[in-house]
């Protein structure tokens, strides 16, 4: 069962009344909407019933019509004043007295008709199918269904645009992060409640503070897994914002989230535990509030041979599916490096080609073993290409070290200790 | 004699409801370091939910030890952290050793020991990790002695519950009674090959366990 409203000039009203029946609402401007009326006898009763519910609750004059079908009931709305119920099997007798114009078709098929002497809905429905296919070909057939009331097809439903934002505009301009704090957490609220209505999450936030005399400041949080949780992203929004504070007091706070699909994830029950994504990004965020960013994350080796070149990226470990091999056969331990960031420079003393002795801040000694040169170099074609050889070197004490010396500035540096 | 022991215990069971043996430590869960002689001097490996100290001076092999078991936490599928008070964790050597980076979190303190502290006691707050390496190695002993032993109680307790295996690199014994396990590393001699140092023997001495005491072993590059 269909259902259709017809006042001309009120098309947001009738959207609006719609709405409160049926989801699926299809809009036809400028003056009429029908949605799907099916399944709403068991809240209203028959189709009289709820044709008057429609008459009471649209609030303005208006035409009402209650079909088994879309077209039949936009018909009936346009063709018949007041509120017109049309039973289903009934739509041919129903519509009969309807003048032509109304079914819309080309002016060719209209001309024609007129020509024949057809005038209204009913005479055009007794003409052989047959015979309108051959004079008036697919469109005259489907013109003779829609005037028998029988045509069916499906609702082109108004799909709204997937946006979720919100904003607030200060009567007072905010200073302070925590009177901040609390207009965030009711755009945040906000946000998440239209988010969860759609069973959608976000996988970023954008946040934009429109200053006093000051250019906008913003924010963007990228999360590594869809979340939907208003009081997280509270925290992780005052974390970045005591991190980078805003320049100047704040006149208008908007937010809006990116909408993602919610992760949906099925643990092993005998595969190692991982952090809770929700939980553990609210820690990072702390974590690299205290250690500034870019300090926290996973390391990624770059493809190059530069030495110590790796990026962080963010910490998303992947879903563990126990295929991995564990070393049942131990292999032997590798000697791991301890890279002093950056290189402390040292003044090395070299004597037949060799260093044999090494003075630095931090790194003092004569050296009893040197091995080496290993000559590197890469990237020849940029302009911090390099060129170095590099030392593995025992001190007096003990303790091992990797020197290094930029063969172009002649320049010697401790890389780090081997522990 | 023996009779009148199993006649005492019934007795007592009966009485008080409760069983009368010796009551048995139930076998605690290990992540084994990778290196045969060190997971044998540490009854199998390093245990999950305590707090274990690994120490030792500059070039005893201490870093290597706590890499080779990222390595077999990463690959067993824990999510690991590495919290450098230094900033001298390397990530290619890391590589080099079968650590899976994708699976560790690695806090850059830059040199400052108090930061890493609070770092590693959020992300042991937080849940899930296999295995967090507190790295001291470059702190200062004097610095690294400062640190309350109610905050190494804290960390063990929370180690406990979350059941991490928590592990601190230093130069000498910091958390003194809160460890469970205490392992002691020295060099006794780096191995040459060619232009480049190729390895190096390490010793390693167990302080907190009755079984084997010392045991060398090697890391080559």
């Amino acid at each position: 069962m269909y259902a259709c409203i017809f006042a001309p000039g009120n098309l947001e009203v009738l959207i609006e009344c719609a709405e409160g029946f049926s989801p699926l609402i299809e809009a036809q401007p400028p003056d009429m909407v029908v949605f799907d009326a099916r399944g709403l006898d068991r809240l209203y009763g028959p189709p009289a019933s709820l044709a008057a519910e429609i008459e009471r609750r649209v609030g303005v004059p208006a035409r009402i019509a209650v079909a088994s079908n879309p077209d039949a009931a936009v018909h009936a709305a346009r063709g018949f004043a007041g509120v017109t119920v049309i039973p289903a099997g009934e739509e041919a007798r129903v519509l009969a007295p309807l003048p032509l114009n109304l079914l819309g078709g080309s002016p060719e098929v209209a001309e024609l008709l007129h020509l024949w002497g057809i005038r209204n809905f009913g005479e055009f429905a007794k003409l052989p199918p047959l015979g309108v296919a051959a004079r008036l070909g697919q469109e005259g057939l489907e013109l003779q269904r829609l005037a028998r009331g029988e045509a069916s097809r499906r609702l082109k439903t108004i799909e709204e645009p997937l946006e979720f934002e919100a904003s607030l505009e200060l009567e007072h301009p905010v200073e302070l992060l925590e009177p901040l704090s609390f207009i965030l957490g009711r755009l945040l609220n906000e946000i998440c409640e239209r988010l969860t209505f759609r069973a959608l999450a976000a996988n970023a936030l954008h946040l934009r503070l429109k200053l006093e005399g000051a250019p906008d400041h913003t924010t963007t949080l990228r999360l590594p897994v869809p979340m939907l949780d208003a009081r997280a992203f509270l925290k992780m929004l005052q974390l970045e914002l005591s991190g980078n504070p805003p320049a100047a007091a704040v006149l208008l706070v908007s937010l809006r989230a990116d909408p993602a699909k919610p992760r949906r994830t099925q643990h092993g029950l005998f595969l190692p535990s991982s952090p809770e994504p929700e939980k553990l990004e609210v820690t990072v965020a702390r974590v690299r509030h205290l250690v500034g960013d870019g300090n926290v994350g996973t390391p990624r080796l770059r493809d190059t041979h530069r030495p110590d070149s790796f990026e962080m990226r963010g910490f998303a470990p992947s879903a563990y599916t126990g295929t991995a091999t564990v070393m049942d056969t131990p292999r032997a331990p590798l000697l791991s490096l301890r890279r002093f960031r950056p290189p402390r420079y040292a003044q090395v003393l070299v004597v037949n080609q060799e260093p044999v002795r090494v003075s630095s801040p931090t790194v003092n000694g004569r050296i009893v073993m040197a091995k080496g040169p290993w000559r590197t170099s890469g990237e020849w074609w940029r302009e911090d290409a390099w060129r170095r050889e590099e030392w593995d070197v025992a001190l007096e004490s003990g303790e091992l070290y990797r020197l290094s010396m930029e063969t172009d500035s002649g320049r010697w540096f401790v890389e780090g200790s081997f522990d | 004699m023996g009779a009148s022991v199993l006649q005492l215990r019934e007795v007592l069971a009966a009485r008080f409801d409760v069983p009368a043996g010796l009551r048995q430590k139930p076998e605690q869960d290990v992540l084994r370091t990778g290196i045969a002689p060190v997971d044998k001097l540490l009854g199998g490996g390093v245990p999950k939910g305590s707090l274990t100290e690994i120490c030792g001076a500059a070039s005893s092999g201490r870093t290597s030890v706590a890499i080779s078991l990222l390595a077999n936490a990463t690959q067993q599928g824990e999510c690991c952290g590495w919290v450098d008070a230094g900033g001298v964790f390397d990530p290619a050597s890391a590589a080099e050793a079968g650590v899976e980076l994708g699976r560790v979190l690695w806090v850059n303190c830059q040199g400052n020991a108090e930061h890493a502290l609070q770092s590693l006691d959020l992300l042991i707050q937080a849940g899930g990790f296999g295995l967090l390496v507190l790295d001291l190695g470059d702190t200062p002993v004097r610095e690294a002695r400062r640190i309350p032993l109610a905050s190494w109680f804290r960390l063990r307790h929370a180690a406990e519950r979350a059941g991490t295996a928590l592990v601190a690199l230093e130069r000498e014994i910091c958390a003194r009674s809160c460890s469970a396990v205490q392992l002691e590393l020295s060099r006794k001699a780096p191995l040459w090959t060619g232009k480049r140092l190729s390895g190096l023997v390490c010793q390693g001495e167990s302080r907190k366990h009755f079984r084997a005491q010392v045991t060398d072993f090697e890391v080559v590059r």
